[in-house]
């Protein structure tokens, strides 16, 4: 491993910037977010990033490290470092900068805000029992860390920002974690199809790429929903039975 | 080093460009693009020559998957600038694996990724800004016609049956006196791989993972669920390696047609081997 590497750091705001070289002093087993410390600690304390853990648990540190979206905590300044050891640190490029590596990600919080939280019937005892083969699936999905990585790759919200579209994949798996669970009663098609923007989704798995839990959220979250909705919505047969028999109960 | 400031940027997002992966990106969607035009171009060719699609030399009993099931008759087609015209049956048959391959899940992120670059790979800038509010993913006609997959998939699975009766059908060989008797030829052997992979291919697809039990909320609470949880996993299981099967059993029907054709046309023999 080399003794030291140069860090490319983009220093600035969203009126502009500069990519500034930092030269930092290895370590074994030194990531990213190491690096980043060290240029604050010894070189120049104005930089700005956003960090919690240093143990990929807390979703703070996410960025682009050469053009990949990372988590600056689990990433192996080994791994990235060029031939001439350099590695290009960039913010988020999907939400509006702060400042250096710091993004508002506010947006996801609103969106948020618009899944309706889990709906059980009052008859149901309280506290639920659960078997383990009904909460399976959905376990998968409460391992997100909220890093938004998935929202930030995601090219539906990246290339075209139709934010105002679609709810993003971290939000696709929020919501099938709901409509999979064995006790909600909420009907969560209807948001699906129109308000979250499901369709806006080609399934071309960024988002998968990217997460750091590995969640397979197409796979496992976004396929089996679009399945769910072209039941409800584009199914001609299923529609023509829910005609003549009526809906069925959840 | 470079300096950047705001113009065209939404919302105060960095003014980056949006892209600085290097080079490496472009490898998956090239070689998609290579792979599926020329098997569009060799199916599309063999779809019409119509001719070397069944071997029977020598008692041996191969036909195409590209032409199965033998249809009775070459149904004839009006076409606008050349009037009536026989058209290969194949044409009737190819619809329908078409139709599954097209809309599968798996394939529509490898063609919309290297074919329509949308995106071409994960945080490469797509290359039309002017069209990126544009873009309706498979909300509007016609690839809001995805959500039709299940149909294809029925279709497939009828395929699937026809292709293993062929198989069973390349290992029975008939004698020089009209009797049949069990054989193995090397034809024999592709045909046995190519069912092999073409099952997986279908039970492993997504709409079935959703039928067969993936829609359900509560798996405890029948009999009923509480089976299909179990197909469900083992679906699943097969699932998880969707891609592959995708790309090796295109491979494997490509190559058996291939076989089939050489044989059929001489241009090598078929070993018998028992
Ligand atoms: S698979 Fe869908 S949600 Fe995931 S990154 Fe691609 S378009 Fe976005
Ligand atoms: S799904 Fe994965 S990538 Fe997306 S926010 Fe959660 S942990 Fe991060
Ligand atoms: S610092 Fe918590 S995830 Fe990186
Ligand atoms: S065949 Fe690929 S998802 Fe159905």
């Amino acid at each position: 491993m080399r003794d030291k590497v140069t860090i490319r750091l983009f220093r600035g705001n969203a009126n502009g910037g500069t990519e500034t070289d930092y030269e930092v002093t290895t370590f074994p087993g030194m990531v990213v977010l190491d690096a980043i410390h060290q240029i604050q600690g010894t070189q120049d304390s104005t930089v700005a990033c956003r960090w919690n853990c240093k143990a990929a648990k807390c979703g703070s540190c996410s960025a682009e490290i050469n053009g990949r979206p990372r988590l600056m905590c689990k990433s192996h300044v080994e791994d990235f470092a060029d031939s001439n050891g350099l590695i290009r640190v960039h913010p988020l490029k999907t939400f509006p900068l702060i400042k250096d590596l710091v993004t508002d990600v506010s947006i996801n919080y609103r969106t948020a805000e618009k899944i309706p939280p889990l709906t059980v019937s009052e008859d149901i005892p309280r506290p639920f029992k659960m078997q383990q083969i009904d909460v399976e699936r959905i376990q998968e999905f409460r391992k997100c860390i909220e890093c938004f990585l998935c929202q930030d790759v995601c090219h539906v919200l990246r290339d075209h920002n139709r934010k105002d579209g679609y709810f993003g994949p971290r939000f696709m798996i929020k919501i099938a974690a709901l409509s999979m669970h064995p006790l909600d009663t909420g009907n969560r098609l209807r948001q699906l199809k129109e308000e979250g923007g499901i369709g806006y989704c080609n399934i071309t798995k960024c988002c998968e790429e990217v997460c750091p839990e590995h969640i397979h959220l197409t796979d496992n979250g976004i396929i089996p929903l679009k399945e769910r909705v072209a039941d409800y919505y584009y199914d001609p047969l299923k529609i023509l039975i829910r005609k003549i028999v009526g809906p069925k109960k959840k | 080093m470079a300096s950047y400031s705001a113009n065209s940027r939404e919302e105060g997002r960095a003014p980056l460009p949006m892209e600085n992966r290097e080079l490496d990106w472009w490898l998956m969607p090239l070689l998609t693009v290579v792979v599926l035009t020329l098997f569009g171009v060799y199916t599309t060719f063999r779809a019409f020559e119509n001719n070397y699609y069944l071997y029977t030399k020598n008692g041996a009993n191969y036909l195409s998957p590209f032409y199965s099931p033998l249809l009775p008759i070459a149904w004839s087609l009006h076409l606008p600038l050349f009037g009536l015209k026989m058209v290969s049956p194949a044409i009737y048959i190819l619809i329908f694996p078409l139709a599954f391959r097209l809309t599968c899940y798996y394939y529509r992120k490898a063609y919309y990724r290297s074919f329509f670059w949308d995106p071409p790979a994960c945080a490469v800038a797509e290359p039309r800004a002017d069209a990126r509010m544009k873009y309706t993913g498979e909300r509007k006609f016609p690839f809001i016609l995805q959500n039709l997959h299940r149909y294809a998939f029925y279709a497939a699975v009828v395929i699937v049956i026809i292709l293993w009766k062929d198989t069973v059908d390349a290992f029975i060989w008939t004698g020089p006196d009209g009797s049949h008797h069990f054989g193995i030829g090397v034809g024999s052997i592709v045909f046995l791989v190519n069912i092999i992979l073409l099952s997986l291919y279908t039970f492993s697809c997504h709409s079935w993972r959703h039928l067969i039990g993936g829609k359900h909320n509560c798996y405890s609470c029948s009999c009923v669920t509480r089976s299909s949880y179990g197909i469900w996993k083992k679906v699943s299981f097969l699932n998880h390696n969707h891609a592959l099967w995708a790309w090796v059993s295109m491979l494997s029907v490509w190559f058996t047609d291939f076989y089939v054709m050489a044989v059929a046309s001489g241009m090598f023999k078929d070993i018998r081997i028992l």
